[in-house]
Protein backbone atom coordinates (compact mmCIF):
# COMPACT_ATOMS: atom_id res chain seq x y z
CA UNK A 1 0.00 0.00 0.00
CA UNK A 2 1.92 3.01 -1.19
CA UNK A 3 1.19 6.67 -0.87
CA UNK A 4 -0.03 6.87 -4.46
CA UNK A 5 -2.73 4.27 -3.82
CA UNK A 6 -4.14 6.40 -1.02
CA UNK A 7 -4.12 9.46 -3.24
CA UNK A 8 -5.78 7.70 -6.12
CA UNK A 9 -8.80 6.41 -4.23
CA UNK A 10 -10.52 9.71 -3.26
CA UNK A 11 -9.83 11.00 -6.75
CA UNK A 12 -11.60 8.01 -8.24
CA UNK A 13 -14.56 8.38 -5.86
CA UNK A 14 -14.84 12.03 -6.75
CA UNK A 15 -14.63 11.11 -10.44
CA UNK A 16 -17.62 8.80 -10.04
CA UNK A 17 -19.47 11.57 -8.21
CA UNK A 18 -18.84 14.02 -11.03
CA UNK A 19 -19.92 11.43 -13.59
CA UNK A 20 -23.14 11.01 -11.65
CA UNK A 21 -23.62 14.79 -11.56
CA UNK A 22 -23.22 14.90 -15.34
CA UNK A 23 -25.84 12.17 -15.74
CA UNK A 24 -28.18 14.01 -13.41
CA UNK A 25 -27.77 17.25 -15.37
CA UNK A 26 -28.42 15.40 -18.63
CA UNK A 27 -31.61 13.86 -17.23
CA UNK A 28 -32.86 17.20 -15.83
CA UNK A 29 -32.33 18.97 -19.16
CA UNK A 30 -33.95 16.16 -21.09
CA UNK A 31 -36.88 15.76 -18.67
CA UNK A 32 -39.20 18.34 -20.36
CA UNK A 33 -38.71 16.58 -23.71
CA UNK A 34 -39.26 13.13 -22.21
CA UNK A 35 -42.40 14.44 -20.50
CA UNK A 36 -43.59 15.98 -23.75
CA UNK A 37 -43.11 12.63 -25.51
CA UNK A 38 -44.93 10.71 -22.75
CA UNK A 39 -47.81 13.21 -22.62
CA UNK A 40 -48.24 13.01 -26.40
CA UNK A 41 -49.15 9.33 -25.96
CA UNK A 42 -51.65 9.95 -23.15
CA UNK A 43 -55.36 10.62 -23.51
CA UNK A 44 -56.35 14.26 -23.02
CA UNK A 45 -57.90 13.57 -19.62
CA UNK A 46 -54.79 11.71 -18.41
CA UNK A 47 -52.55 14.49 -19.73
CA UNK A 48 -54.28 17.13 -17.60
CA UNK A 49 -54.02 15.76 -14.07
CA UNK A 50 -52.33 17.05 -10.94
CA UNK A 51 -50.38 15.17 -9.66
CA UNK A 52 -49.20 13.99 -13.11
CA UNK A 53 -50.25 10.47 -14.19
CA UNK A 54 -46.94 8.90 -15.17
CA UNK A 55 -48.30 5.40 -15.73
CA UNK A 56 -51.53 6.21 -17.59
CA UNK A 57 -52.57 4.06 -20.55
CA UNK A 58 -50.90 4.94 -23.85
CA UNK A 59 -52.85 5.98 -26.92
CA UNK A 60 -52.26 7.55 -30.33
CA UNK A 61 -55.27 9.87 -29.99
CA UNK A 62 -53.07 12.98 -29.61
CA UNK A 63 -51.41 12.24 -32.94
CA UNK A 64 -54.75 11.45 -34.61
CA UNK A 65 -56.12 14.76 -33.37
CA UNK A 66 -53.05 16.62 -34.59
CA UNK A 67 -53.34 15.13 -38.07
CA UNK A 68 -56.90 16.40 -38.28
CA UNK A 69 -58.99 13.41 -37.18
CA UNK A 70 -61.09 15.60 -34.89
CA UNK A 71 -62.05 17.99 -37.67
CA UNK A 72 -59.26 20.49 -37.00
CA UNK A 73 -57.06 21.95 -39.73
CA UNK A 74 -54.70 19.42 -41.28
CA UNK A 75 -51.02 20.13 -40.65
CA UNK A 76 -49.95 18.59 -43.95
CA UNK A 77 -49.99 21.81 -46.05
CA UNK A 78 -47.86 23.53 -43.40
CA UNK A 79 -45.45 20.60 -43.19
CA UNK A 80 -45.13 20.52 -46.99
CA UNK A 81 -44.56 24.30 -47.12
CA UNK A 82 -41.86 24.03 -44.46
CA UNK A 83 -40.20 21.20 -46.34
CA UNK A 84 -40.21 23.17 -49.60
CA UNK A 85 -38.91 26.35 -47.93
CA UNK A 86 -36.18 24.53 -45.99
CA UNK A 87 -34.99 22.11 -48.67
CA UNK A 88 -35.07 24.52 -51.63
CA UNK A 89 -33.44 27.36 -49.68
CA UNK A 90 -30.73 24.98 -48.46
CA UNK A 91 -30.02 23.86 -52.04
CA UNK A 92 -29.87 27.50 -53.16
CA UNK A 93 -27.51 28.29 -50.29
CA UNK A 94 -25.17 25.48 -51.35
CA UNK A 95 -25.33 26.61 -54.97
CA UNK A 96 -24.30 30.17 -54.02
CA UNK A 97 -21.98 29.40 -51.11
CA UNK A 98 -19.83 26.68 -52.68
CA UNK A 99 -18.33 28.86 -55.43
CA UNK A 100 -18.01 31.75 -52.98
CA UNK A 101 -16.20 29.59 -50.45
CA UNK A 102 -13.93 28.35 -53.25
CA UNK A 103 -13.04 31.96 -54.11
CA UNK A 104 -12.33 32.61 -50.43
CA UNK A 105 -10.16 29.59 -49.70
CA UNK A 106 -8.69 27.48 -52.49
CA UNK A 107 -8.17 30.25 -55.03
CA UNK A 108 -8.68 33.31 -52.88
CA UNK A 109 -9.48 36.77 -54.20
CA UNK A 110 -7.57 39.75 -52.89
CA UNK A 111 -8.83 40.99 -49.52
CA UNK A 112 -10.67 37.71 -49.05
CA UNK A 113 -10.85 38.13 -45.28
CA UNK A 114 -12.70 41.46 -45.70
CA UNK A 115 -15.25 39.75 -47.93
CA UNK A 116 -15.62 36.95 -45.40
CA UNK A 117 -16.29 39.46 -42.64
CA UNK A 118 -18.79 41.31 -44.79
CA UNK A 119 -20.81 38.09 -45.00
CA UNK A 120 -20.59 37.70 -41.24
CA UNK A 121 -21.70 41.27 -40.58
CA UNK A 122 -24.89 40.72 -42.61
CA UNK A 123 -25.73 37.82 -40.30
CA UNK A 124 -25.63 40.23 -37.39
CA UNK A 125 -28.20 42.49 -38.98
CA UNK A 126 -31.42 41.73 -37.09
CA UNK A 127 -34.39 40.39 -39.01
CA UNK A 128 -36.57 43.29 -37.86
CA UNK A 129 -34.22 45.70 -39.65
CA UNK A 130 -35.61 44.80 -43.04
CA UNK A 131 -38.94 43.28 -42.16
CA UNK A 132 -41.18 46.25 -42.97
CA UNK A 133 -39.74 47.09 -46.43
CA UNK A 134 -39.82 43.40 -47.32
CA UNK A 135 -43.46 43.25 -46.23
CA UNK A 136 -44.35 46.38 -48.24
CA UNK A 137 -42.44 45.04 -51.25
CA UNK A 138 -44.26 41.70 -51.01
CA UNK A 139 -47.61 43.42 -50.63
CA UNK A 140 -47.10 45.63 -53.68
CA UNK A 141 -45.80 42.85 -55.91
CA UNK A 142 -48.39 40.27 -54.88
CA UNK A 143 -45.76 38.06 -53.24
CA UNK A 144 -47.51 37.91 -49.86
CA UNK A 145 -48.47 34.42 -48.78
CA UNK A 146 -46.07 32.95 -51.34
CA UNK A 147 -43.68 30.23 -50.20
CA UNK A 148 -41.03 31.28 -52.75
CA UNK A 149 -40.59 34.61 -51.00
CA UNK A 150 -39.64 32.67 -47.86
CA UNK A 151 -37.25 30.55 -49.92
CA UNK A 152 -35.40 33.72 -50.97
CA UNK A 153 -35.36 35.17 -47.46
CA UNK A 154 -34.19 31.92 -45.87
CA UNK A 155 -31.44 31.70 -48.44
CA UNK A 156 -30.18 35.14 -47.42
CA UNK A 157 -30.54 34.22 -43.75
CA UNK A 158 -28.31 31.15 -44.10
CA UNK A 159 -25.88 32.18 -46.81
CA UNK A 160 -23.40 33.91 -44.44
CA UNK A 161 -23.29 30.88 -42.13
CA UNK A 162 -22.76 28.58 -45.09
CA UNK A 163 -20.02 30.73 -46.63
CA UNK A 164 -18.16 30.81 -43.31
CA UNK A 165 -18.52 27.11 -42.61
CA UNK A 166 -17.59 25.99 -46.09
CA UNK A 167 -14.68 28.40 -46.25
CA UNK A 168 -13.29 26.74 -43.14
CA UNK A 169 -13.94 23.25 -44.52
CA UNK A 170 -12.39 23.98 -47.93
CA UNK A 171 -9.39 25.63 -46.28
CA UNK A 172 -8.70 22.27 -44.64
CA UNK A 173 -8.09 20.64 -48.03
CA UNK A 174 -4.29 20.35 -48.28
CA UNK A 175 -2.86 22.56 -51.01
CA UNK A 176 -0.24 19.95 -51.88
CA UNK A 177 -2.86 17.43 -52.98
CA UNK A 178 -4.53 19.92 -55.33
CA UNK A 179 -1.20 20.91 -56.84
CA UNK A 180 -0.16 17.28 -57.26
CA UNK A 181 -3.38 16.56 -59.15
CA UNK A 182 -2.84 19.60 -61.36
CA UNK A 183 0.71 18.54 -62.13
CA UNK A 184 -0.64 15.13 -63.13
CA UNK A 185 -2.70 16.98 -65.71
CA UNK A 186 -6.10 16.96 -63.99
CA UNK A 187 -8.43 19.75 -65.11
CA UNK A 188 -10.39 21.92 -62.67
CA UNK A 189 -13.65 19.90 -62.69
CA UNK A 190 -11.69 16.72 -62.05
CA UNK A 191 -9.74 18.34 -59.22
CA UNK A 192 -12.97 19.59 -57.63
CA UNK A 193 -14.85 16.33 -58.07
CA UNK A 194 -12.13 13.82 -57.28
CA UNK A 195 -9.86 15.66 -54.85
CA UNK A 196 -11.69 18.48 -53.08
CA UNK A 197 -15.20 16.99 -52.82
CA UNK A 198 -14.32 13.78 -50.94
CA UNK A 199 -12.41 15.73 -48.27
CA UNK A 200 -14.95 18.55 -47.94
CA UNK A 201 -18.11 16.42 -48.24
CA UNK A 202 -18.76 15.79 -44.51
CA UNK A 203 -18.44 19.53 -43.89
CA UNK A 204 -20.76 20.39 -46.76
CA UNK A 205 -23.33 17.91 -45.45
CA UNK A 206 -23.16 19.43 -41.95
CA UNK A 207 -23.55 22.92 -43.41
CA UNK A 208 -26.65 21.80 -45.29
CA UNK A 209 -28.17 20.26 -42.16
CA UNK A 210 -27.60 23.42 -40.11
CA UNK A 211 -29.13 25.64 -42.82
CA UNK A 212 -32.09 23.26 -42.94
CA UNK A 213 -32.57 23.60 -39.16
CA UNK A 214 -32.54 27.40 -39.20
CA UNK A 215 -35.02 27.56 -42.07
CA UNK A 216 -37.34 25.01 -40.51
CA UNK A 217 -37.36 26.90 -37.18
CA UNK A 218 -37.94 30.40 -38.53
CA UNK A 219 -41.09 32.15 -37.30
CA UNK A 220 -41.01 35.95 -37.66
CA UNK A 221 -40.78 36.18 -41.48
CA UNK A 222 -43.23 33.31 -41.91
CA UNK A 223 -45.69 34.83 -39.46
CA UNK A 224 -45.66 38.26 -41.13
CA UNK A 225 -45.40 37.21 -44.77
CA UNK A 226 -47.61 34.14 -45.04
CA UNK A 227 -51.30 33.48 -44.55
CA UNK A 228 -53.45 30.47 -45.23
CA UNK A 229 -51.67 29.23 -48.36
CA UNK A 230 -47.96 29.42 -47.56
CA UNK A 231 -48.20 28.89 -43.81
CA UNK A 232 -45.19 26.98 -42.42
CA UNK A 233 -45.03 24.47 -39.57
CA UNK A 234 -43.97 26.99 -36.86
CA UNK A 235 -46.83 29.29 -37.91
CA UNK A 236 -49.17 26.29 -37.67
CA UNK A 237 -47.90 25.77 -34.11
CA UNK A 238 -48.79 29.34 -33.15
CA UNK A 239 -52.41 28.18 -33.47
CA UNK A 240 -51.85 26.45 -30.13
CA UNK A 241 -50.87 29.61 -28.25
CA UNK A 242 -54.28 30.17 -26.71
CA UNK A 243 -55.61 27.25 -24.69
CA UNK A 244 -58.42 25.25 -26.26
CA UNK A 245 -59.77 23.23 -23.36
CA UNK A 246 -58.08 19.88 -22.87
CA UNK A 247 -55.48 19.82 -25.63
CA UNK A 248 -52.13 18.98 -23.98
CA UNK A 249 -51.65 15.63 -25.71
CA UNK A 250 -52.38 17.27 -29.07
CA UNK A 251 -49.94 20.14 -28.36
CA UNK A 252 -47.25 17.66 -27.35
CA UNK A 253 -47.84 15.49 -30.42
CA UNK A 254 -47.72 18.58 -32.67
CA UNK A 255 -44.56 19.97 -31.05
CA UNK A 256 -42.82 16.63 -31.25
CA UNK A 257 -43.76 15.85 -34.85
CA UNK A 258 -42.71 19.32 -36.02
CA UNK A 259 -39.44 19.13 -34.04
CA UNK A 260 -38.52 15.65 -35.32
CA UNK A 261 -36.79 16.82 -38.54
CA UNK A 262 -34.72 19.30 -36.52
CA UNK A 263 -33.78 16.73 -33.88
CA UNK A 264 -32.77 14.27 -36.61
CA UNK A 265 -30.75 16.84 -38.56
CA UNK A 266 -29.15 18.17 -35.38
CA UNK A 267 -28.02 14.78 -34.14
CA UNK A 268 -26.73 13.91 -37.61
CA UNK A 269 -24.65 17.10 -37.64
CA UNK A 270 -23.70 16.86 -33.96
CA UNK A 271 -19.94 16.89 -34.48
CA UNK A 272 -19.98 19.94 -36.73
CA UNK A 273 -22.81 21.71 -34.92
CA UNK A 274 -20.60 23.98 -32.84
CA UNK A 275 -18.51 24.96 -35.86
CA UNK A 276 -21.63 25.98 -37.71
CA UNK A 277 -23.27 27.81 -34.82
CA UNK A 278 -20.12 29.76 -34.05
CA UNK A 279 -19.86 30.62 -37.77
CA UNK A 280 -16.69 28.61 -38.10
CA UNK A 281 -14.85 30.43 -35.30
CA UNK A 282 -14.69 27.33 -33.11
CA UNK A 283 -13.54 24.01 -34.51
CA UNK B 1 -24.81 47.46 -40.96
CA UNK B 2 -22.43 47.40 -43.88
CA UNK B 3 -18.90 46.42 -44.62
CA UNK B 4 -17.68 49.41 -42.62
CA UNK B 5 -17.87 47.36 -39.43
CA UNK B 6 -15.54 44.80 -40.89
CA UNK B 7 -12.92 44.16 -38.29
CA UNK B 8 -9.41 45.01 -39.34
CA UNK B 9 -7.45 41.82 -39.38
CA UNK B 10 -4.15 40.90 -40.79
CA UNK B 11 -4.81 38.09 -43.18
CA UNK B 12 -2.70 35.00 -43.05
CA UNK B 13 -1.05 34.41 -46.41
CA UNK B 14 -3.62 32.88 -48.76
CA UNK B 15 -3.29 29.23 -49.59
CA UNK B 16 -2.44 29.91 -53.21
CA UNK B 17 -0.74 32.98 -54.49
CA UNK B 18 -1.55 33.76 -58.07
CA UNK B 19 1.21 32.48 -60.25
CA UNK B 20 0.70 34.33 -63.49
CA UNK B 21 -1.27 37.51 -62.95
CA UNK B 22 -2.13 38.18 -66.57
CA UNK B 23 -4.27 41.25 -66.32
CA UNK B 24 -7.76 42.26 -65.42
CA UNK B 25 -9.53 39.32 -67.03
CA UNK B 26 -7.79 36.89 -64.76
CA UNK B 27 -8.68 38.89 -61.63
CA UNK B 28 -12.34 38.83 -62.66
CA UNK B 29 -12.15 35.11 -63.32
CA UNK B 30 -10.98 34.67 -59.75
CA UNK B 31 -13.72 36.94 -58.47
CA UNK B 32 -16.53 35.47 -60.58
CA UNK B 33 -17.47 32.56 -58.27
CA UNK B 34 -17.90 35.03 -55.44
CA UNK B 35 -20.18 37.49 -57.20
CA UNK B 36 -23.54 35.67 -57.21
CA UNK B 37 -23.45 35.22 -53.43
CA UNK B 38 -22.23 38.76 -52.84
CA UNK B 39 -24.82 40.42 -55.07
CA UNK B 40 -27.59 38.27 -53.62
CA UNK B 41 -26.64 39.24 -50.06
CA UNK B 42 -26.47 42.95 -50.82
CA UNK B 43 -29.81 42.89 -52.60
CA UNK B 44 -31.70 40.93 -49.97
CA UNK B 45 -30.20 42.29 -46.74
CA UNK B 46 -28.72 45.73 -47.36
CA UNK B 47 -31.39 47.28 -49.59
CA UNK B 48 -34.30 46.60 -47.20
CA UNK B 49 -32.31 48.09 -44.36
CA UNK B 50 -31.70 51.27 -46.36
CA UNK B 51 -35.44 51.40 -46.99
CA UNK B 52 -36.09 50.98 -43.26
CA UNK B 53 -33.72 53.85 -42.59
CA UNK B 54 -35.60 56.07 -45.05
CA UNK B 55 -39.05 55.12 -43.75
CA UNK B 56 -37.94 55.82 -40.19
CA UNK B 57 -37.82 59.54 -41.05
CA UNK B 58 -41.46 59.59 -42.20
CA UNK B 59 -44.70 59.92 -40.31
CA UNK B 60 -46.45 57.07 -42.04
CA UNK B 61 -49.45 55.09 -40.88
CA UNK B 62 -50.43 52.61 -43.59
CA UNK B 63 -54.13 53.11 -42.75
CA UNK B 64 -53.75 56.78 -43.78
CA UNK B 65 -51.30 56.56 -46.71
CA UNK B 66 -52.12 60.09 -47.92
CA UNK B 67 -50.97 61.66 -44.67
CA UNK B 68 -47.40 60.42 -45.19
CA UNK B 69 -44.84 63.14 -44.58
CA UNK B 70 -41.20 63.68 -43.67
CA UNK B 71 -40.72 64.24 -39.96
CA UNK B 72 -36.99 64.07 -39.41
CA UNK B 73 -36.08 62.49 -36.11
CA UNK B 74 -39.61 62.73 -34.67
CA UNK B 75 -40.12 58.96 -34.76
CA UNK B 76 -36.89 58.42 -32.88
CA UNK B 77 -37.78 60.89 -30.16
CA UNK B 78 -41.20 59.26 -29.94
CA UNK B 79 -39.66 55.80 -29.61
CA UNK B 80 -37.26 57.04 -26.95
CA UNK B 81 -39.83 59.05 -24.98
CA UNK B 82 -42.87 56.77 -25.29
CA UNK B 83 -43.14 54.96 -21.96
CA UNK B 84 -44.19 51.62 -23.46
CA UNK B 85 -41.46 51.68 -26.07
CA UNK B 86 -38.83 52.74 -23.56
CA UNK B 87 -39.92 49.85 -21.41
CA UNK B 88 -39.46 47.48 -24.31
CA UNK B 89 -35.88 48.72 -24.75
CA UNK B 90 -35.30 47.99 -21.07
CA UNK B 91 -37.03 44.59 -21.33
CA UNK B 92 -34.82 43.66 -24.28
CA UNK B 93 -31.68 44.47 -22.29
CA UNK B 94 -32.91 42.63 -19.19
CA UNK B 95 -33.99 39.57 -21.15
CA UNK B 96 -30.76 39.35 -23.12
CA UNK B 97 -28.40 39.89 -20.19
CA UNK B 98 -30.23 37.49 -17.87
CA UNK B 99 -30.51 34.69 -20.44
CA UNK B 100 -26.93 35.05 -21.68
CA UNK B 101 -25.39 35.14 -18.21
CA UNK B 102 -27.46 32.27 -16.80
CA UNK B 103 -26.93 30.01 -19.79
CA UNK B 104 -23.23 30.86 -19.88
CA UNK B 105 -22.73 29.89 -16.22
CA UNK B 106 -24.80 26.71 -16.56
CA UNK B 107 -23.09 25.92 -19.86
CA UNK B 108 -19.66 26.29 -18.24
CA UNK B 109 -20.65 23.92 -15.44
CA UNK B 110 -21.95 21.34 -17.91
CA UNK B 111 -18.92 21.70 -20.17
CA UNK B 112 -16.60 21.07 -17.20
CA UNK B 113 -18.63 17.98 -16.26
CA UNK B 114 -18.55 16.69 -19.83
CA UNK B 115 -14.85 17.37 -20.33
CA UNK B 116 -14.02 14.31 -18.22
CA UNK B 117 -14.31 10.68 -19.25
CA UNK B 118 -17.18 8.73 -17.70
CA UNK B 119 -19.50 5.94 -18.66
CA UNK B 120 -22.13 7.08 -21.14
CA UNK B 121 -20.58 10.48 -21.88
CA UNK B 122 -21.77 10.42 -25.49
CA UNK B 123 -25.34 9.74 -24.43
CA UNK B 124 -25.32 12.50 -21.78
CA UNK B 125 -23.98 14.93 -24.39
CA UNK B 126 -26.82 13.98 -26.71
CA UNK B 127 -29.40 14.42 -23.92
CA UNK B 128 -27.99 17.86 -23.15
CA UNK B 129 -28.01 19.03 -26.77
CA UNK B 130 -31.63 17.98 -27.30
CA UNK B 131 -33.28 21.16 -25.87
CA UNK B 132 -31.46 23.23 -28.47
CA UNK B 133 -32.91 21.02 -31.21
CA UNK B 134 -36.57 21.57 -30.37
CA UNK B 135 -38.26 24.03 -32.75
CA UNK B 136 -38.31 27.33 -30.76
CA UNK B 137 -42.09 27.75 -31.02
CA UNK B 138 -42.58 24.15 -29.92
CA UNK B 139 -40.25 24.69 -26.97
CA UNK B 140 -42.15 27.82 -25.96
CA UNK B 141 -45.47 25.93 -26.22
CA UNK B 142 -44.01 23.12 -24.13
CA UNK B 143 -43.07 25.54 -21.37
CA UNK B 144 -46.26 27.57 -21.59
CA UNK B 145 -48.81 24.76 -21.55
CA UNK B 146 -47.10 21.61 -20.38
CA UNK B 147 -44.72 22.89 -17.68
CA UNK B 148 -46.11 26.24 -16.48
CA UNK B 149 -49.85 25.52 -16.51
CA UNK B 150 -50.94 26.36 -12.93
CA UNK B 151 -53.53 23.56 -12.72
CA UNK B 152 -51.93 20.55 -14.37
CA UNK B 153 -48.47 21.64 -15.52
CA UNK B 154 -45.49 19.41 -14.71
CA UNK B 155 -43.84 22.00 -12.45
CA UNK B 156 -46.83 22.30 -10.15
CA UNK B 157 -47.38 18.55 -10.43
CA UNK B 158 -43.89 17.91 -9.06
CA UNK B 159 -44.38 20.61 -6.39
CA UNK B 160 -47.59 18.83 -5.42
CA UNK B 161 -45.58 15.73 -4.45
CA UNK B 162 -43.49 17.66 -1.95
CA UNK B 163 -46.49 19.64 -0.71
CA UNK B 164 -45.14 22.87 -2.17
CA UNK B 165 -47.12 25.93 -3.30
CA UNK B 166 -48.91 25.99 -6.66
CA UNK B 167 -47.85 29.28 -8.23
CA UNK B 168 -49.18 30.69 -11.50
CA UNK B 169 -45.76 30.96 -13.15
CA UNK B 170 -46.59 33.07 -16.19
CA UNK B 171 -48.85 35.65 -14.49
CA UNK B 172 -46.71 35.74 -11.36
CA UNK B 173 -43.25 36.11 -12.91
CA UNK B 174 -43.81 36.61 -16.66
CA UNK B 175 -40.34 37.77 -17.65
CA UNK B 176 -38.68 35.09 -15.56
CA UNK B 177 -40.95 32.50 -17.19
CA UNK B 178 -39.78 33.58 -20.66
CA UNK B 179 -36.16 33.72 -19.51
CA UNK B 180 -36.23 30.23 -17.98
CA UNK B 181 -37.46 28.67 -21.23
CA UNK B 182 -34.75 30.50 -23.19
CA UNK B 183 -32.03 29.51 -20.70
CA UNK B 184 -33.13 25.89 -21.15
CA UNK B 185 -32.72 26.21 -24.93
CA UNK B 186 -29.49 28.21 -24.95
CA UNK B 187 -27.46 26.43 -22.26
CA UNK B 188 -26.61 23.59 -24.68
CA UNK B 189 -25.31 26.16 -27.19
CA UNK B 190 -22.99 27.68 -24.58
CA UNK B 191 -21.95 24.23 -23.42
CA UNK B 192 -20.93 23.19 -26.96
CA UNK B 193 -18.79 26.30 -27.48
CA UNK B 194 -17.13 26.05 -24.05
CA UNK B 195 -16.58 22.31 -24.45
CA UNK B 196 -14.76 23.00 -27.71
CA UNK B 197 -12.71 25.57 -25.80
CA UNK B 198 -11.88 23.11 -23.02
CA UNK B 199 -10.84 20.47 -25.52
CA UNK B 200 -8.46 22.85 -27.28
CA UNK B 201 -6.45 23.39 -24.10
CA UNK B 202 -2.79 22.46 -24.03
CA UNK B 203 -2.94 19.20 -22.08
CA UNK B 204 0.84 18.93 -21.68
CA UNK B 205 0.86 22.29 -19.94
CA UNK B 206 -1.87 21.13 -17.55
CA UNK B 207 -0.05 17.88 -16.83
CA UNK B 208 3.13 19.84 -16.16
CA UNK B 209 1.27 22.11 -13.73
CA UNK B 210 -0.20 19.06 -11.99
CA UNK B 211 3.23 17.44 -11.67
CA UNK B 212 4.47 20.71 -10.17
CA UNK B 213 1.78 20.28 -7.49
CA UNK B 214 -0.89 22.74 -8.68
CA UNK B 215 -4.34 22.01 -7.24
CA UNK B 216 -7.40 21.50 -9.44
CA UNK B 217 -8.67 24.94 -8.45
CA UNK B 218 -5.34 26.59 -9.27
CA UNK B 219 -5.30 24.88 -12.65
CA UNK B 220 -8.85 26.03 -13.33
CA UNK B 221 -8.23 29.59 -12.13
CA UNK B 222 -4.86 30.21 -13.76
CA UNK B 223 -4.82 27.97 -16.84
CA UNK B 224 -8.33 26.92 -17.85
CA UNK B 225 -10.18 30.18 -17.24
CA UNK B 226 -7.72 32.45 -19.10
CA UNK B 227 -7.79 29.99 -22.03
CA UNK B 228 -11.58 29.94 -21.96
CA UNK B 229 -11.92 33.71 -21.83
CA UNK B 230 -12.34 34.18 -25.54
CA UNK B 231 -14.70 31.23 -25.82
CA UNK B 232 -16.80 32.76 -23.04
CA UNK B 233 -16.77 36.07 -24.90
CA UNK B 234 -17.72 34.37 -28.15
CA UNK B 235 -20.59 32.49 -26.49
CA UNK B 236 -21.83 35.64 -24.78
CA UNK B 237 -21.70 37.72 -27.95
CA UNK B 238 -23.24 35.17 -30.33
CA UNK B 239 -25.87 34.39 -27.69
CA UNK B 240 -26.61 38.12 -27.35
CA UNK B 241 -27.00 38.54 -31.09
CA UNK B 242 -29.52 35.71 -31.25
CA UNK B 243 -31.40 36.59 -28.05
CA UNK B 244 -31.67 40.35 -28.71
CA UNK B 245 -33.62 39.26 -31.80
CA UNK B 246 -35.79 36.76 -29.95
CA UNK B 247 -39.38 36.84 -31.08
CA UNK B 248 -40.65 33.28 -30.78
CA UNK B 249 -40.60 32.88 -26.99
CA UNK B 250 -42.07 36.31 -26.22
CA UNK B 251 -44.74 35.89 -28.90
CA UNK B 252 -45.71 32.39 -27.75
CA UNK B 253 -45.47 32.45 -23.97
CA UNK B 254 -46.87 35.89 -23.11
CA UNK B 255 -47.83 37.41 -26.50
CA UNK B 256 -45.83 40.42 -25.42
CA UNK B 257 -48.14 41.03 -22.48
CA UNK B 258 -47.36 41.48 -18.77
CA UNK B 259 -44.38 43.71 -19.50
CA UNK B 260 -42.45 41.17 -21.58
CA UNK B 261 -42.64 42.93 -24.97
CA UNK B 262 -39.08 43.27 -26.26
CA UNK B 263 -38.04 45.40 -29.23
CA UNK B 264 -38.51 42.79 -31.98
CA UNK B 265 -42.01 42.11 -30.66
CA UNK B 266 -42.73 45.85 -30.47
CA UNK B 267 -41.54 46.37 -34.03
CA UNK B 268 -43.74 43.48 -35.17
CA UNK B 269 -46.73 44.84 -33.27
CA UNK B 270 -46.36 48.47 -34.28
CA UNK B 271 -46.50 47.81 -37.99
CA UNK B 272 -48.40 44.52 -38.17
CA UNK B 273 -51.17 45.52 -35.78
CA UNK B 274 -50.91 49.32 -35.35
CA UNK B 275 -49.75 49.98 -38.94
CA UNK B 276 -47.32 52.66 -37.72
CA UNK B 277 -44.68 52.17 -40.40
CA UNK B 278 -42.49 55.13 -39.50
CA UNK B 279 -42.46 54.31 -35.80
CA UNK B 280 -41.78 50.63 -36.42
CA UNK B 281 -38.85 51.53 -38.67
CA UNK B 282 -37.34 53.85 -36.08
CA UNK B 283 -37.59 51.07 -33.46
CA UNK B 284 -36.05 48.68 -35.99
CA UNK B 285 -33.13 51.03 -36.59
CA UNK B 286 -32.59 51.19 -32.83
CA UNK B 287 -32.42 47.38 -32.67
CA UNK B 288 -29.83 47.53 -35.43
CA UNK B 289 -27.76 50.12 -33.58
CA UNK B 290 -27.82 47.91 -30.47
CA UNK B 291 -26.81 44.93 -32.57
CA UNK B 292 -23.98 46.83 -34.24
CA UNK B 293 -22.54 47.65 -30.82
CA UNK B 294 -22.62 43.98 -29.82
CA UNK B 295 -21.55 42.84 -33.27
CA UNK B 296 -18.47 45.04 -33.36
CA UNK B 297 -17.19 43.25 -30.29
CA UNK B 298 -18.32 39.90 -31.68
CA UNK B 299 -16.47 40.46 -34.95
CA UNK B 300 -13.33 41.34 -33.02
CA UNK B 301 -13.51 38.10 -31.01
CA UNK B 302 -14.28 36.00 -34.07
CA UNK B 303 -11.43 37.58 -35.99
CA UNK B 304 -8.94 36.95 -33.19
CA UNK B 305 -9.98 33.29 -32.95
CA UNK B 306 -9.90 33.14 -36.75
CA UNK B 307 -6.37 34.49 -36.83
CA UNK B 308 -5.27 32.00 -34.20
CA UNK B 309 -6.77 29.09 -36.12
CA UNK B 310 -5.13 30.32 -39.30
CA UNK B 311 -1.73 30.66 -37.67
CA UNK B 312 -2.08 27.20 -36.14
CA UNK B 313 -2.92 25.62 -39.47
Amino acid sequence: MSATAIRVRPRRARGAGLGLAAWLAGVVFFLPIAWMALTSFHSESDAATNPPSFGAALTLDGYREFFGAGGGASPWPALINSTVASVVSTLLVLLLALPAAYALSIRPVKKWTDVLFFFLSTKMLPVVAGLLPIYLFAKNTGMLDNIWLLVILYTSMNLPIAVWMMQSFLAEVPVAIIEAAQIDGARLPTVLGRVVAPIALPGIAATALICFIFSWNELLFARVLTGVVAETAPVFLTGFITSQGLFLAKVCAASLVISLPVLAAGFAAQDKLVQGLSLGAVK
Amino acid sequence: MTATTTAPITAPPPAHTEKRPSGRLRAWATRAPLLPALIFMIAVTQLPFVATLVISFFDWNSLYPDARQFTGFANYSEVLTDAALRKSVWTTILLTVAVVLASLVLGLGLALLLDRKFRGRGLVRTLLIAPFLVVPVAAALLWKHVLYNPEYGLLNGLLHYVGGPQPDWISGTPLLAVEASLVWQWTPFMMLILLAGLQSRDHQQIEAARVDGASDWQIFRHLTLPHLRRYLELGALLGSIYIVQNFDAVFTITSGGLGTANLPYTVYQSFYQAHENGLASAAGVLVVIGSIIIATFALRVVSSLFREEASRA
